[in-house]
């Protein structure tokens, strides 16, 4: 009996529940009409959204067809995880993966390290003009395109008249290199690249965050008689903490993503280095626009575009357990 | 609260130092530009030029077509994408800060989701050149992906909801002004800082943008700065890396500007950004540190 009028009242949950979902609905239906001039407005731009991102977001299944353009994409035959098979038998797939994720590794650890390091010693000069002076200058580089990045490191890497092979190595009694057909410089080249990209804008970042600490902390430690040093060491830095997780765990979520023009034009498409220039992302361009190799493109896309989505949510889980206001969502 | 002296210089020098090394590349390309072409050859780009002539900016002058070309398709692209786009991002996220907008939450998630999940380049690719035909068009340097952004809505909506009081809204409603009277007369003026933010950023990526030519335009009419430039360096190294001399080696040859031209032409596509840089750096390190550091 007990039991029979528990489900009853839960019966009864269920329907009120259903039906306050409906209407919570129909409320918002019936919102739509009063507030039209609103939802009008934002109609361009969600409509553009659903052009240029949710459409694209369907056409992951062109990893699983043979496409054939007189059948159409959605006409083409099925093929299963054919086109993935292929990726994976090429040792491609391995290089890809390899680049990627050793050059993001290297990337992450260096820019912030250093990053830190210059925003730790910008915050200490004392004279603002010097300080301002350095952040309008380390912020310049990434304020210009990788095409442009790509003269500035021919400039110096010019076979013919390259300043390294032209004057600095003339200058050492070394013999000219052939910058862009031999790999083993091309990693640290890359990295430097990065490094000189990257770091103006790591570093004005965690300036901000240590701007922002209060005043407060550093002079209560002072009548402790903490010395600078050791303000830096155990006030700043832990006080930034939450700042530097929070920006390692981003790029840490997009360590799948390259940066397109860093490895496609400063080493300048050049095929003698791609074993060490090739990443998923370069891949993926040569595969659809130089080989119009569609299978194997989309296969290599979804397979970045899978992967990164997986860690982007399990960076952001844990950025939400380490600190819910900095989570993404 | 600082360190002593003695750091101070430690401080300086370390900085110096790297900031050096940020700023060198740029004095190469300059002198490089400046500098003469049979100097070049013989000596190679250096810091310090024997001499310094401005006969390459002067070619570039008098060769007109080309670069004039991509430099006017560069400034349309970039004054109309940056236009709409800054239009079409303040529209969807103004209605989305306000508390009566229907359906808020599906459509926040609508936007956001964007920023987490893309199909990729293969999809889109074969979107905008098989049902949409931009190869080749202007469209192709304004609309794939760089109309609007994520991040940027969101950005934006967060400074509607708490930067303009509500009350402001609500008494405006009261008087019996329409939401678009709302919108520009009242809200839009008072949110100039995020605006100018988003605008700029806008403004660069166009400016900066090569990635769309490159795959959407073969054509070199509708070449932008960017893509002009990209093409020529990436022809040099064709000829430099390839043996033998076909024919289209000798076209290739035939085409390529000179050293110092070449270098020329990346500063001019540089100088504009460099100016403008002071004027716009407050809300460039706004735009940047904004979303990492809250508060």
């Amino acid at each position: 009996m007990q039991a029979h009028s528990e489900t009853r009242i839960q019966e009864m949950k269920q329907v009120s529940m259903k039906k306050k979902k409906i209407s919570t609905f129909a409320v918002e239906l019936k919102k739509v009409r009063k507030y039209r001039a609103l939802v009008l407005m934002a109609l361009p731009g969600l409509l553009y959204l659903l052009i240029n991102n949710y459409l694209p977001m369907f056409g992951i299944v062109i990893a699983f067809k043979d496409i054939n353009f007189a059948k159409g994409i959605f006409g083409s035959d099925w093929v299963g995880l054919k086109n993935f098979e292929y990726l994976f038998k090429t040792t491609d797939a391995y290089i890809i993966t390899r680049n990627t994720l050793l050059y993001n590794i290297t990337f992450i650890l260096l820019n912030t390290g250093i990053a830190i390091a210059l925003a730790i010693m910008l915050n200490e000069i004392r004279k603002r003009y010097l300080s301002r002076m350095y952040q309008t200058l380390i912020l310049l580089p990434f304020l210009i395109s990788m095409v442009i990045v790509g003269y500035l490191v021919l400039g110096f890497l010019d076979v013919e008249n390259g300043f390294m092979n032209k004057i600095l190595l003339p200058m050492l009694g070394l013999d000219p290199i052939s910058w862009y057909s031999e790999t083993k410089y091309w990693p640290w080249i890359l990295t430097i690249v990065s490094v000189w990209k990257g770091v103006g804008n790591l570093c004005i970042i965690y300036l901000a965050a240590i701007i922002g600490i209060d005043n407060e902390y550093y002079e209560a430690a002072t009548i402790d008689g903490a010395n600078r040093w050791q303000q830096i060491r155990k006030i700043m830095i832990p006080l930034i903490a939450p700042v530097i997780t929070i920006m390692t765990l981003l790029a840490i979520g997009r360590i799948f993503y390259s940066d397109f023009g860093l490895f496609y034009q400063v080493p300048l498409n050049t095929g003698v280095l791609m074993p060490v220039t090739n990443t998923i992302d370069t891949y993926v361009y040569r595969a659809l626009i130089n080989l119009g190799d569609i299978g194997m493109s989309s296969a290599a896309g979804l397979y970045q575009a899978f992967v990164g989505f997986i860690l982007v949510i399990i960076s952001n889980a844990v950025v939400r357990k380490y600190n819910k206001d900095n989570a993404l969502f | 609260m600082q360190s002593g002296k003695f750091y101070q210089w430690i401080i300086n020098i370390i900085m110096l130092v790297f900031t050096f090394f940020c700023i060198m590349p740029f004095w190469l390309l300059f002198s490089a530009s400046l500098t003469d072409d049979m100097e070049i050859v013989r000596s190679g780009y250096a810091f310090f030029p024997d001499k310094i002539t401005f006969s390459a900016y002067e070619h570039l002058m008098n060769s007109s077509s080309d670069i004039f070309r991509a430099y006017g398709i560069t400034i349309f692209a970039t004054v109309v994408g940056t236009a709409v786009g800054l239009a079409l991002t303040a529209m969807v996220a103004y209605p989305l800060s306000r508390v009566e907008m229907p359906f808020k939450n599906t459509l926040a998630f609508y936007v956001f989701f964007t920023m987490l999940f893309h199909g990729g380049l293969v999809p889109t690719y074969l979107l905008y050149t098989n049902y949409f035909d931009l190869k080749n068009t202007m469209l192709a340097l304004i609309i794939p992906g760089l109309l609007m952004n994520g991040f940027f809505i969101i950005l934006m909506r967060t400074f509607f909801a708490t930067s303009i009081p509500t009350a402001i809204i609500e008494s405006a409603y009261i008087d019996g002004a329409k939401e678009w009277k709302i919108f520009c007369g009242i809200v839009l003026p008072l949110s100039t800082p995020v605006l100018a933010t988003v605008g700029l950023f806008y403004t660069i990526l166009y400016w900066n943008d090569w990635f769309n030519g490159l795959i959407y335009i073969t054509d070199s009419q509708y070449y932008s700065l960017q893509n002009l430039l990209n093409r020529i360096l990436l022809d040099v190294q064709f000829l430099q890396s390839s043996t033998q001399a076909g024919s289209r080696s000798a076209e290739i040859a035939a085409n390529i500007p000179l050293a110092s031209m070449r270098m020329a032409m990346a500063a001019i596509g540089v100088i504009p950004l460099l100016i403008a840089y002071p004027f716009f750096q407050k809300y460039f390190v706004k735009g940047l540190t904004i979303g990492a550091v809250k508060g």
